[in-house]
């Protein structure tokens, strides 16, 4: 056995080992962040996000990205509004038309897990082969379908958590009053509110951050989106494109366009982080 | 009273309705990348496809090692560099921290998961990449332009870093105190109770964050590209380029209709995918299921 002093000079050791750990993850989120802003910032611009490109614009002419960031929020807004419509009653049917231990809500909660984790790369590769197969372009809807399918999992397995959390007295009362199990569900709904205003915030910041799917699905334009039917441009497709330009201003472009991101998701994150402590309050 | 059981009746079909058909999107999309997938086993053996280095689709040759391979090292990088990063760091906010830092710190490692790919991927391109090819290429005395497997790792690693961080702080949290408070008062320290007893314990939640945290590497796509330098070749050192599979498939699906077989390729590499990431996710939710039980 080693002396104590020994011992304890390890504990030390160990110790600044873990910070260090902890402070280069720490420290990696804000080189991130400042990376962005520092390169992006010069040429941010009002005519960035206020109008969409003009001719010449990927050779570094005027022009902006309204085109991308109208496309991103459309397809994100849609995609999330989908994933509600059919998140929300599947995970209201796990946590109170079905019995707990059954072998069916087990196994649909694993493999929302699992589908949770599928790459966004493999749903946008099969839903592109089912669009050649069909002889649709690629278009807004199909970037809607792909995206959505990506959501679901996200909007399930957050408000089935949630449900999970309500407590049992408030779901035996309403039941004890004669209510029937739908409208035991309006009740819990009404309960875990903010909760779900975080699960839609969560899926609509995955939905607006996804390429993958988008890039064989969705397409890219010039022009505001205006039909579902037409392919449509997003905001981190028109991020990458400008990227592998090898012109400075459009590169210069693609940093402030991805500056313009940051901003949406710092703020989809604040406005998540706000509404979780509610729910917490809202425990109490 | 009939129309409120009628209608209650009637909801319970259509979620379940709703339930089964969101389900079968994954048997549905195995299914057809499978059809898909299936001529380019007509005329080689799905051993030579997955052996063979040679990827030459005018040619008909469809050799995926260099994509597996591709994929393996920059994986391979970004545990090496995250696994215990996140395993010190994680002991440290369990352990150590006051709850203000935890709680500060965790919320930072929801920011950072929400922060989308593309943007990990311009970070690559402005800070990781410039950084390996002006400064740690040099040091070890090669030359590159730094897109490299080396970057992607990197990129990766600090992609992998909040789903570890999560789980791994969730698992430790479940090890019971009497179990340290006992090693603690047998005289050992902090640091000892931590590699004898807290680490013992909470091997099979640390292996199953890491497993999740494969297949969500796996997967990446574009942040990887950005930065990986798409070359089709085997990587032989950290500063080669490679060619990860899901790249592979973003970068050739506009071209692919015109080469005879080549949309099965590409379909077998999403299949293969799909197929990997699957089989980690289901291991390491089963994992931590039990765990969660247990508590």
């Amino acid at each position: 056995m080693s002396t104590i002093k020994s011992r304890l000079r390890k504990e030390k050791i160990a110790k600044l080992f873990m910070q260090f750990a902890g402070i280069s993850i720490t420290g990696s989120l804000f080189l991130i962040i400042g990376i962005i802003l520092f390169k992006g910032l010069p040429f941010l611009s009002w005519e960035m996000i206020s109008q969409v490109p003009q001719g010449g614009f990927y050779i570094g002419k005027e022009g902006g990205i309204l085109n991308a960031i109208l496309g991103s929020l459309y397809l994100a807004g849609l995609s999330t509004v989908l994933a509600c419509l059919l998140g929300i009653p599947i995970a209201i049917y796990l946590n109170i038309y079905t019995n707990q231990s059954a072998a069916l809500v087990r196994a649909s909660r694993l493999l929302f897990d699992v589908l949770f984790g599928i790459p966004s790369i493999v749903y946008g590769a099969i839903a592109f082969s089912i669009m050649v197969w069909l002889g649709i372009r690629a278009s807004l809807l199909g970037g809607v379908i792909t995206i959505t399918l990506l959501t679901i999992p996200i909007v399930v397995r957050t408000l089935d958590e949630l449900l999970k959390t309500t407590p049992l007295d408030l779901k035996n009362i309403t039941t004890s009053l004669g209510a029937t199990k739908w409208e035991t569900a309006q009740v819990l709904l009404k309960y875990i509110k903010p909760g779900i205003f975080t699960a839609v915030l969560l899926a609509f910041g995955r939905a607006i951050g996804d390429v993958a799917g988008v890039l064989l699905t969705t397409g890219f334009s010039d022009n505001l989106p205006l039909y579902i039917d037409e392919p449509a441009a997003t905001l981190p497709l028109a991020i990458f494109f400008q990227l592998s330009s090898p012109i400075p201003e459009v590169q210069g472009r693609a940093y402030a366009s991805a500056l313009i991101l940051t901003f949406v998701i710092l703020f989809i994150v604040i406005c998540t982080h706000i509404l979780a402590s509610k729910q917490k309050k809202h425990k109490l | 009273m009939k129309i409120r059981l009628w209608k209650d009746r009637w909801i319970r079909r259509a979620f379940f309705a709703l339930l089964i058909l969101t389900l079968s999107v994954i048997a549905f999309i195995g299914i057809g990348l499978t059809i898909k997938a299936l001529p380019l086993l007509e005329d080689q053996s799905l051993f030579s496809i997955l052996t063979q280095s040679i990827w030459s689709p005018l040619k008909g040759k469809f050799g995926f090692l260099p994509f597996i391979m591709g994929t393996v090292w920059v994986t391979v990088i970004a545990l090496a560099i995250a696994v215990p990063l996140c395993i010190m760091a994680s002991l440290y906010l369990v352990e150590y921290a006051s709850d203000r830092l935890r709680n500060t710190v965790l919320p930072l490692m929801n920011v950072l998961a929400a922060i989308p790919p593309v943007l990990y991927g311009v970070w690559g391109v402005l800070f990781v990449v410039p950084l390996i090819a002006d400064y740690i290429a040099p040091f070890f005395g090669s030359s590159t332009s730094g897109y490299s497997v080396l970057s992607g790792g990197i990129v990766l690693a600090v992609m992998i870093f909040p789903i570890m961080i999560s789980i791994m702080v969730e698992v430790l949290q479940t090890i019971p105190a009497e179990l340290k408070s006992a090693s603690l008062s047998l005289g050992a320290t902090k640091w000892e109770t931590i590699q004898k007893v807290i680490i013992k314990k909470a091997r099979p939640g640390l292996l199953a964050a890491v497993v999740l945290a494969i297949s969500r590497a796996f997967g990446e796509t574009i942040a990887v590209l950005m930065v990986c330098g798409n070359i089709p070749q085997v990587p032989k050192s950290l500063f080669d380029a490679g060619y990860p599979i899901p790249a592979l498939i973003a970068n050739n699906f506009g071209e692919m209709m015109s080469i005879p077989r080549y949309d099965a390729a590409l379909m077998f590499a999403a299949l293969l995918l799909l197929v990997i990431i699957f089989g980690f996710n289901l291991i390491s939710r089963v994992i931590l299921n039990k765990l969660e039980e247990k508590v």
